[in-house]
């Protein structure tokens, strides 16, 4: 613990921090623009410049210079304030300038920190640089006159990406950002660049020129494109979500987010559904709720009953639709809507017990039917740096393209009971081994096999848990500590033959299996569901209420509500409080406060923030049997129903995945 | 008073030898070099911090200080390596080009020397691209002592085992940064690193390293045979040693030529060059060291010891030794200019100041040379040196900033005059 000065402040510093980290413990702020705490230093913007004694008698880059005993650091001094507004005017002579227009207005580091050390006026006379625009693919604006070269896009794709995307050509002041061949970036990570940039060279293509960042309300979220929960910032203005960024929590996605969950968010106010509709003589027409309730009084269910849940449904709206069901004596619930069948009398078998951020720590991972880019897109950089500390990764399925050095072991699970030698090897002499089962895994049935290869590798012990499930939903977790798991999946709710089946925005069902049933769709979007229902609530999208959600690490957090819901929809519990007055039961409770309250007092863990915790692993039984023939999601961009009404995801598949051109037209 | 031919370390300078291993073992190269080893590895690091040689790259940093900071064991079995500064694109040096092409076996001798004193694996020469011959010369040589038995497997029959690769760079200034190199050796782009780590702690593939210029390197084993003391009998006190001058421009005779250091720039350029064109009268100003380090005007210069510290006493440094010398005839604006567009297409862009500012400071020079320009621009140019100089990750920066410094220190009045001339020009 050196102990150091910042200022005439004494103060002890962690071993290994740097003087920049001194000087923010001791309250400086220090400016920058090419340090970020998630890359490696590269020390080349100059800005953070510091006087340090006992060191050269000229000022020295903070970030770059470890902090020792006895440093004199002075951040306030002369020499410091000349250095760095030296460097501030050297990084505006060739800056266009053009801040009116740019859309990094307002939250543009080189603005800010130009109104503390730029000059009032310029003394550069001579002709300015310019740069040609770059292409970077739908998601990115590049604008590369105004990029001021931190480097910092191009440690993102080399580090934390792991794909070599971005580099820089040329030296000197000719030096440009650009992707190789100025091709689009095409992993999942690869708008995360935008919000690293700290001018407004890389800017968000679908979002250009929409708004200014202080006309935005901020509202905090959860995202539900995939089951990990990372935690969102929605920025509305009126009744339309912008644009969604990530917040830094560094137990769940660090702050990182997927291209995915940033922006299928213009999907969230095309094809919505904004009024009740029924069918009638085989085709939907629109209608009024009045009617939808009498339509639904009509069909009499009794018990008869049955409630499926989607990918993105909140924990109240199921315990909602848990407690009606309930109400009319049904427990017909399901969640798992392809049909997975696998025991959840354990939670802990099915959880991602290591932790998000744990699994960083494993030193061998056996990746079972798993496409984690794909399934979990902000997980892959944590797997990464276990690649990069040294730790061996294996992986059973199909072939796709990791970012960090892996072994596939072959499509066969059987292979889950005999190992190969040098995977054996690495498992039995690692001191904290790890499973992540996905769900193709989980689809073949080898959640038990799984369970026995913990046991037999001692993936549980001190301190260590390294049995992991990787789901794709944001309603999984929840869905199954609600009750939604049949022992023998959603076959035995076709078995049931129930009169109504009430769907929670499930827009992946088979609904040719219930063609005997009443389908009433509680959903807000014009999707597969909707197509099949006979009666058609419009409800809220996840922006548009208040909802709980369980990650696939049981990881309990709460959004909140940004916006109002189009046109009639209303908020899904209140859809279904008053779905229990039209068919004359009674839920227990008439605001939200209540049904959090009731949903609390039935399931405690859901009331708390936090990791649920679900106690011990079951045993295992050995033999995992079957090939992997695939991975579940075949298409990134287009896996839930707002993403499929987004533009800029299907754009994105349409380029990025199937390979169509986009001729930029010419101007 | 000067160097005796028995005194010169490098008695194939000229090339009038053939460069090959017979020839060079002839004029005492690969003498018993088991024996020199054999003498330890610190005592070889102890004599030549007795000899007071200073590294012969620009710095003039004590070689043998710099040896000494190897480590002595590895702890984590990483090797450590030494990596010799063949890139030399300093305008005006021109002496690790004659060491290479007329004796190349003195710097691979050096090589294992200072390698097995430092205890290296392995020498990397990473030589100028645009020094194809020089290269091919080399890199026979290397294959040649490999041959003999020289290097490789139990070089010399030492027992030590220490392999010689010669790396062509491709073309980069930058590439002469100590980090940089390591960096253009690894295959990335020669951008220097920041320090520390200092490359003795983490260098070449984050292992132990030593960047040493060819020079340097190349009198290690003669200092060895002949011991320090003769070594440091030349020169001023921290200043020892002989050294190869490199003198071009307005001198009857252009030459590169070994001599003592401290030699007064009188007498090197009377004795050795034919003095300058048109007489000491005719001399406006000299760049003594390479085109890095500031002018001196004619006045200061004559007297000057030519080692580090008399030239840093004239405000200028010895860089490589290379001399530039310009006469009356030299538009001196035009040359710091050209200077000037040099380090603007020289820089590697990494680090703010230097890519924004080499940039600005050649366009000023440019306007300055034809007396486009206000007189306060004078003003604004000498501060944005000084923005540059030391702001920088590594020393291009305070090299782009010195020769324009120098030129404003030495020759405002005639930026002046020109600028006044413009302006009566454009009034008429």
């Amino acid at each position: 613990m050196p102990k150091v000065t910042v200022d005439g402040i004494e103060l002890e510093v962690p071993a290994g921090a740097t003087v920049l980290q001194a000087c923010e413990l001791a309250g400086k702020e220090i400016p920058r623009f090419c340090y970020h705490e998630r890359l490696s230093i590269a020390g080349n913007c100059r800005m953070c410049l510091v006087e340090v004694a006992p060191g050269p008698p000229k000022p020295q880059a903070s970030c770059a210079l470890p902090a020792t005993e006895g440093q004199v650091i002075k951040t306030d001094s002369q020499m410091v304030k000349a250095a760095r507004e030296g460097v501030m005017e050297f990084l505006l002579i060739n800056h266009p300038l053009d801040c009116p227009i740019c859309d990094q207005g307002g939250e543009c580091d080189l603005q800010d920190q130009s109104v503390a050390y730029g000059r009032g006026r310029s003394r550069f006379h001579e002709e300015k640089r310019a740069v040609t625009e770059k292409y970077m693919g739908p998601l990115i604006k590049t604008t590369m006159t105004r990029c001021i070269q931190c480097t910092r896009c191009v440690r993102f794709s080399e580090e934390v990406a792991g794909v070599d995307e971005i580099g820089a050509l040329y030296r000197g002041e000719n030096m440009q950002i650009t992707t190789y061949l100025e091709k689009a970036a095409k992993h999942e990570l690869s708008a995360n660049v935008i919000d690293l940039c700290p001018v407004g060279a890389l800017t968000s293509g679908p979002y250009a020129f929409e708004a200014r960042p202080w006309e935005l309300k901020k509202t905090l979220s959860i995202d539900v494109s995939d089951a990990l929960g990372s935690n969102i910032r929605l920025d509305s203005r009126g009744r339309e979500v912008l644009r969604i960024l990530p917040r830094i929590n560094d137990d769940v996605n660090e702050e990182w987010l997927s291209d995915k969950g940033r922006y299928m968010v213009d999907g969230l106010t095309r094809r919505r559904l904004d009024k009740p509709w029924l069918r009638r003589d085989g085709k939907l027409v629109a209608t009024s709720w009045d009617e939808a309730f009498a339509a639904i009084a009509a069909i009499k269910p009794g018990k008869s009953v049955a409630v499926v849940a989607g990918d993105m449904v909140d924990c109240e709206t199921m315990f909602a639709a848990k407690a009606l069901a309930g109400a009319l004596g049904s427990s017909l619930l399901e969640g798992r809507q392809t049909g997975m069948d696998y025991d959840c009398s354990n939670l802990a078998a099915v959880n991602f017990n290591s932790g998000l951020a744990g699994i960083e720590d494993a030193d061998a991972l056996l990746i079972v039917g798993s496409h984690v880019r794909w399934e979990a897109a902000v997980l892959n950089p944590r797997l990464r740096k276990i690649a990069k500390r040294g730790g061996k990764v294996f992986i059973v399925g199909p072939e796709w393209e990791t970012t960090f050095p892996a072994t596939f072991l072959g499509n066969d699970l059987a292979v889950l009971g005999k190992l190969p030698k040098a995977a054996a090897d690495a498992f039995a002499k690692a001191e904290r081994p790890a499973i992540i089962m996905g769900g193709a895994a989980l689809g073949k049935g080898a959640l038990a096999a799984g369970l026995a290869f913990a046991g037999q590798f001692k993936l549980v012990r001190e301190g260590w848990n390294g049995f992991n499930v990787l789901h794709m939903a944001a309603a999984r977790m929840g869905g199954l500590m609600l009750g939604y798991a049949q022992r023998g999946g959603i076959a035995d709710v076709v078995q049931a033959k129930p009169k109504m089946l009430i769907s929670l925005g499930a827009d992946e069902v088979d609904y040719t299996k219930f063609a005997g049933s009443m389908i009433v769709y509680i959903g807000h979007h014009g999707d597969k569901g909707a197509h099949a229902a006979d009666v058609v609530l419009p409800a809220a999208a996840f922006s548009e209420k208040s909802g709980t959600y369980v990650n696939t690490e049981g990881r309990v957090q709460f959004a909140d509500k940004a916006v109002f819901a189009p046109g009639d929809a209303r908020e899904d519990w209140t859809i279904l409080r008053a779905m229990a007055d039209a068919l004359g039961i009674s839920v227990g409770f008439d605001s939200f406060d209540q049904l959090r309250t009731a949903m609390a007092s039935d399931v405690p863990a859901l009331g708390r923030e936090g990791v649920a915790g679900y106690g011990a692993l079951p045993n295992g039984k050995a033999g995992g049997k079957g090939m992997i023939e695939g991975y579940p999601i075949k298409d990134f961009y287009l896996t839930n129903a707002i993403a499929r009404a987004s533009e800029t995801m299907q754009r994105c598949s349409a380029e990025l995945l199937n390979g169509e051109v986009f001729a930029e037209a010419a101007e | 008073m000067s160097l005796h031919d028995k005194d010169r370390i490098f008695t194939n300078v000229y090339g009038y030898q053939p460069w090959n291993l017979k020839a060079a073992q002839a004029r005492g190269d690969w003498d018993d070099t088991k024996v020199l080893m054999a003498r330890g590895q610190d005592a070889i690091i102890e004599e030549i911090k007795a000899s007071g040689l200073r590294g012969r790259g620009g710095a003039g940093f004590p070689t043998g200080l710099k040896w000494s900071f190897m480590p002595k064991e590895s702890k984590d079995g990483r090797p450590s390596f030494l990596v010799i500064n063949a890139d030399e694109s300093e305008p005006g040096s021109c002496k690790d080009r004659e060491i290479i092409r007329h004796d190349p076996h003195k710097l691979i001798e050096g090589a294992l020397v200072a390698g097995y004193a430092m205890r290296a694996r392995a020498a990397y020469i990473y030589i100028r691209g645009e020094y194809i011959r020089e290269a091919q010369v080399l890199e026979a040589a290397v294959q040649e002592a490999y041959d003999a038995g020289l290097i490789g497997k139990n070089a010399c029959k030492s027992g030590y085992d220490f392999d010689v690769f010669v790396h062509r760079g491709a073309g980069a200034y930058i590439c002469g940064e100590e980090t940089a190199m390591i960096e253009s050796l690894e295959g990335k782009k020669g951008q220097p690193r920041l320090k520390p780590p200092f490359p003795a702690g983490a260098g070449l593939y984050g292992c132990p390293t030593t960047v040493n210029n060819v020079e340097s390197i190349a009198v290690a084993p003669t200092i060895l045979r002949r011991g320090a003391s003769w070594f440091s009998s030349f020169g001023r006190e921290g200043n020892k040693g002989t050294k190869l001058f490199q003198i071009s421009g307005h001198v009857n005779k252009p030459c590169v030529v070994e001599e003592a250091m401290s030699i007064p720039f009188s007498e090197l350029i009377e004795k050795h060059c034919g003095g300058i064109t048109g007489g000491r009268g005719n001399l406006l100003a000299v760049i003594p060291g390479g085109s890095s380090v500031p002018l001196v005007p004619a006045a200061e210069i004559w007297d000057a010891p030519m080692d580090f510290d008399g030239l840093k006493a004239v405000g200028s440094g010895l860089g490589t030794a290379a001399v530039i010398v310009m006469d009356k005839s030299t538009d001196i604006v035009r040359a710091i200019a050209r200077l000037s567009y040099f380090y603007k297409h020289e820089s590697c862009g990494q680090c703010t100041p230097c890519r924004e500012g080499t940039g600005w400071m050649w366009r000023v020079m440019e306007r300055l040379r034809t007396g486009d320009a206000a007189v306060e621009e004078i003003d604004m140019l000498q501060q944005v040196t000084k923005q540059v100089e030391g702001h920088t990750i590594c020393a291009l920066g305070d090299a782009a900033a010195w020769p324009i410094q120098g030129l404003i220190k030495h020759f405002r009045p005639e930026l002046e005059r020109r600028i006044a001339e413009n302006v009566r020009e454009a009034a008429e």
